[in-house]
This record gives C-alpha cells, sequence and structure tokens, in this order.
C-alpha cells in the first residue's frame, strides 16, 4: 500500500514536470530563435532640427513671375486642386499684397517697392499655433521639430483652426479636389485630399524625412532660406543674424517660424 | 376551433419569412473568391509578413502604418525576416498588388467590405492615370 502511494506521487510528479516544460519549451525557443518582432525605422537621410523655420528673402523678387514656379512646384507635388472661385480655393503656398500679409505695418508713405511686390505667404508654422489647440480630435498636431501637421485621416472638418489661424493658412474643401486636379501633374507619391477636410502646407514633412528640403525652397532659387532655428551654427540663423526680419501678426504671440526680409 | 388551417398556414408563412436570411443566402452564398496574384507578387514570393498574418491582420497593419508615417514621422517597415519596406498603400502594398480589382476589391466584394482610401489614396499608381480612379 504504502509502496504504491509512493510510487504513484512520483509518476505523478514527474509527469507534472514533463507537462510544464512540454507548455514552457516552444515559448523559450520562440523568445530566442530566428523569428524577431517586426520593427520601424527611420530613413537614414532624414533631415532633422530642433526647431524648423524659414526665411524668405522678399529682395530676391521682383514680380509675380518669381513666385509663380515657387507655388508651382508646390501645388504639383502635393496636388492640389487649382479651383478659381475665390471661396472654394485651396491654398498652401500663395501670394499677397503687403497691406494684407502685414496689415499693423501698413505705414501711410509705404515704400513704393513694398506696396506693390507680392508676398509669399504660407502656414507660419507656429510655436504656439492656435489651430492645434482648437482641433477637437488631435488632426492638427505639433511635432517635436516644431512642424504644425495635420493627420488627414482624423479631420472631420469641423473647421475650427480655420477660425483659429489668424493667417488664413488652411483651406476647406468644399468641393472633391479630384475633378480639379490636373491629371498631367498628379503625383502618385503623395495622397490627394477629400471633400469635407480641411487642408494646410505641411513644411514637406515627406520630403524631410527621406532627405530633400522642401519644394518651395528648392524652386525659390536661393529666395528662401530653410533650417534649424535652434542651431546657431545654421546658415538660416546667420541670415537672421545679419538682416532685420519680420514676421506676420507677431503681437498675436503665435511664434511664427517664418521670417521676412523687406 | 375551425381555424386549425389557418394557423397552421400563417405559421408556415411566418417561418418562412423568418428564415428568410437562412435560405436566401443558402442560395446566394458563393465560395470565397480565388485572388489573382501579378507576376511581380508571384516573383516576390512572400508578401511583407506571412500570409496568414496578412489574410487576417492587414486592415491592422495598415493603420499602424499611416499612424507611424503621419504622426511619427517614421517611413521604414522592417519585418520579420528583417526585410525593409517603405510604409505606402499606394507604393508598397499596390506595388506588388497592382491589380487591385482581382485582389483587394475582390475580396471585399465578396466579404462587403468598402474602405475609403481610395477617397484620398491613388488606386493605380503605375498607369500613366487621370488622378480621377
Ligand atoms: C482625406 C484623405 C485620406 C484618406 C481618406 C486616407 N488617407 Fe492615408 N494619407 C493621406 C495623406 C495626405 C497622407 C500623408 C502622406 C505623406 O505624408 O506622405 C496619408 C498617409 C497614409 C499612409 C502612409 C504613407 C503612404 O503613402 O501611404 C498610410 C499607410 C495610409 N495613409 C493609409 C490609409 C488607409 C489604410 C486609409 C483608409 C482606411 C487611408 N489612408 C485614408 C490622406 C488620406
Ligand atoms: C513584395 C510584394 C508584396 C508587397 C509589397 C505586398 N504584398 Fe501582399 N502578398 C504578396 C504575395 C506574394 C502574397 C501571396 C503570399 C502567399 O500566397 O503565400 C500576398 C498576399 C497578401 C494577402 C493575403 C491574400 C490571401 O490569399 O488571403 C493580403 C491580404 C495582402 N497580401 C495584402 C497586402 C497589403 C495590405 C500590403 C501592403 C501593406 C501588401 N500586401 C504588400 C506580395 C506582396
Ligand atoms: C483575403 C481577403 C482580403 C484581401 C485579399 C484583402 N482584404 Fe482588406 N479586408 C478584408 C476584410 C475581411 C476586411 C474587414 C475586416 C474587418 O472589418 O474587421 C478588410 C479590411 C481592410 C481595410 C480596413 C477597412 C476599414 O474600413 O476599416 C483596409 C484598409 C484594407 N482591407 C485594405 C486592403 C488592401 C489595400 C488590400 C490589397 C492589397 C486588401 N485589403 C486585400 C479582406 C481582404
Amino acid at each position: 500500500m504504502e509502496n504504491s502511494k509512493r510510487i504513484f506521487l512520483k509518476i505523478a510528479g514527474v509527469s507534472a514536470l514533463g507537462l510544464g516544460t512540454g507548455i514552457l519549451t516552444p515559448n523559450v525557443f520562440a523568445s530566442s530563435g530566428q523569428k524577431k518582432e517586426a520593427g520601424f525605422k527611420k530613413d537614414s537621410n532624414a533631415l532633422t532640427a530642433k526647431r524648423w523655420g524659414m526665411v524668405i528673402d522678399t529682395r530676391k523678387i521682383e514680380s509675380s513671375d518669381d513666385l509663380e514656379p515657387i507655388i508651382n512646384a508646390c501645388n504639383k507635388i502635393h496636388n492640389i486642386p487649382e479651383i478659381k472661385n475665390h471661396k472654394h480655393e485651396i491654398k498652401w503656398i500663395w501670394e499677397e499684397e503687403f497691406k494684407h500679409a502685414f496689415p499693423s505695418k501698413g505705414n501711410k508713405y509705404l515704400n513704393e517697392r513694398i506696396k506693390d511686390l507680392p508676398f509669399l505667404v504660407l502656414c507660419n508654422q507656429c510655436e504656439n499655433a492656435p489651430c492645434v489647440k482648437a482641433c477637437p480630435t488631435k488632426a492638427t498636431f505639433q511635432r517635436d521639430d516644431g512642424i504644425v501637421l495635420m493627420d488627414f485621416h482624423r479631420c472631420i472638418g469641423c473647421r475650427f483652426c480655420m477660425a483659429a489661424c489668424p493667417y488664413g493658412s488652411r483651406s476647406f474643401n468644399f468641393k472633391d479636389p479630384k475633378e480639379h486636379i490636373k491629371p498631367e501633374t498628379y503625383n502618385p507619391e503623395f495622397p490627394r485630399r477629400t471633400k469635407g477636410v480641411v487642408e494646410k502646407c505641411n513644411f514637406c514633412a515627406e520630403r524631410l524625412a527621406v532627405g530633400k528640403k522642401p519644394a518651395c525652397v528648392e524652386a525659390s532659387d536661393g529666395a528662401i532660406i530653410f533650417g534649424d532655428l535652434e542651431d546657431s551654427e545654421s546658415e538660416i540663423r546667420e541670415v537672421l543674424n545679419s538682416n532685420y526680419t519680420i514676421r506676420r501678426k507677431q503681437a498675436l504671440g503665435t511664434g511664427p517660424s517664418i521670417f521676412y526680409i523687406i | 376551433m375551425n381555424d386549425k388551417s389557418k394557423i397552421i398556414a400563417g405559421l408556415v408563412i411566418f417561418f418562412i419569412i423568418f428564415a428568410f436570411p437562412i435560405w436566401y443566402n443558402m442560395f446566394k452564398s458563393k465560395p470565397a473568391p480565388e485572388l489573382t496574384l501579378t507576376e511581380k507578387a508571384k516573383a516576390a514570393k512572400e508578401c511583407v509578413r506571412s500570409k496568414e498574418y496578412m489574410t487576417k491582420n492587414h486592415m491592422q497593419l495598415l493603420d499602424v502604418w499611416r499612424d507611424k508615417v503621419v504622426r511619427h514621422d517614421t517611413r521604414v517597415y522592417v519585418n520579420t525576416e528583417g526585410k525593409e519596406f517603405k510604409m505606402s498603400l499606394s507604393n508598397t502594398c499596390l506595388d506588388c498588388h497592382s491589380n487591385k480589382a482581382e485582389f483587394c476589391d475582390k475580396c471585399h466584394d465578396y466579404a462587403s467590405v468598402q474602405p475609403y482610401c481610395w477617397d484620398c489614396h491613388i488606386d493605380n499608381p503605375k498607369e500613366k492615370n487621370d488622378g480621377k480612379q
């Protein structure tokens, strides 16, 4: 009697151990085996900064003809629809008169050149972006490098951001943009947008990610300087240091990252 | 008590209507569609992940991809084999599966799923397109 109970317990113990290791073994192998977890990485060429910014040197611009290639480069690369009707227009980068771009600086006897000069305006990539605060779905957010970006997948088209933006940098798709994009210039690398979402300049986030400067900078023939505002050694800081610059509606405290040399 | 036949007839009609979804689908339902792979996909042999994983999880994978790209500025995916892919719906998935109609759509039609992605993401990135699709 005593003996068989002992044997039974031994066998039960050994089998329990066997069962235990049986369950454990595949896991042990799986975690130390060749199969790795899938992962993510950045392109090794990606341009990075603490805070991206731009200086637009208006001395290098004479007329709308100088701005056209810059604006077209952006429009083409981002599949921006061409809608003539002002109310339905989509704008990422466009031209504006001095008195509208800088309403508080409209002096009475304004310099002739400045009065007639077309100014290039775009999203200011504000430090304290009011649109980010206004967005109820976090579709608009600010990256660590200062870029104020839109996640079109989350935009519900409420347009609070448009009301919040003091620069008119945002456009709403009242119409299906598909119908207004020229087939010859369609860029299959970048998704278009759809009726019912807001859109704006993305500082070419998709280009920075693969090591290219923004399209407008490339097309500007030196009129736009792009770089890291926080890097005291950068070209943009050198330019800011040696020239007097202004920013749009600075008194509002949004902290624009676009500077203008007048 | 003479209404017995009427009640039975009523019950029969009720059950026929009640069971409509069952018998309707009995004749309607089709076997899962045969999917065709493009030459490019055949040459690659493998999808981004295993076939089982893709069949079951491609929607979650795409969701992770877009979050990584748009919100976390990370554009390269390294799969379990260590192979790298640019995370792009139109330019990666549809690069291999350029026969969207015979691949994605065929299965989605069968499963009654209508992804709205193609409102913005081009579905024929390789063709000289008119941007309208
Ligand atoms: C309102 C337009 C819109 C819709 C609808 C939309 N996307 Fe996007 N998607 C974009 C834009 C714009 C980007 C940004 C591309 C970039 O920065 O390179 C993007 C980026 C992505 C990316 C990463 C980059 C790339 O080129 O693919 C993925 C993956 C993605 N979306 C998946 C989806 C999926 C899946 C759906 C449908 C469930 C969807 N998107 C619906 C506009 C849209
Ligand atoms: C390198 C080429 C390639 C790329 C890129 C690719 N696939 Fe695939 N895909 C394949 C091949 C090959 C198969 C068939 C695998 C097999 O039969 O074992 C497949 C299978 C699949 C299946 C399973 C089909 C079934 O029969 O159940 C789905 C779903 C799928 N792919 C979706 C996607 C999505 C979504 C993407 C983008 C994230 C993608 N694929 C990117 C080559 C590719
Ligand atoms: C084997 C069948 C099958 C194939 C092949 C397939 N899908 Fe799917 N897909 C599904 C099913 C089923 C769902 C719905 C899953 C759910 O609702 O949970 C789905 C959902 C999706 C979704 C999410 C839709 C939404 O509204 O949330 C996306 C995006 C998607 N598929 C993209 C693709 C792309 C791109 C391809 C081709 C490269 C593809 N699928 C091929 C079966 C398939």
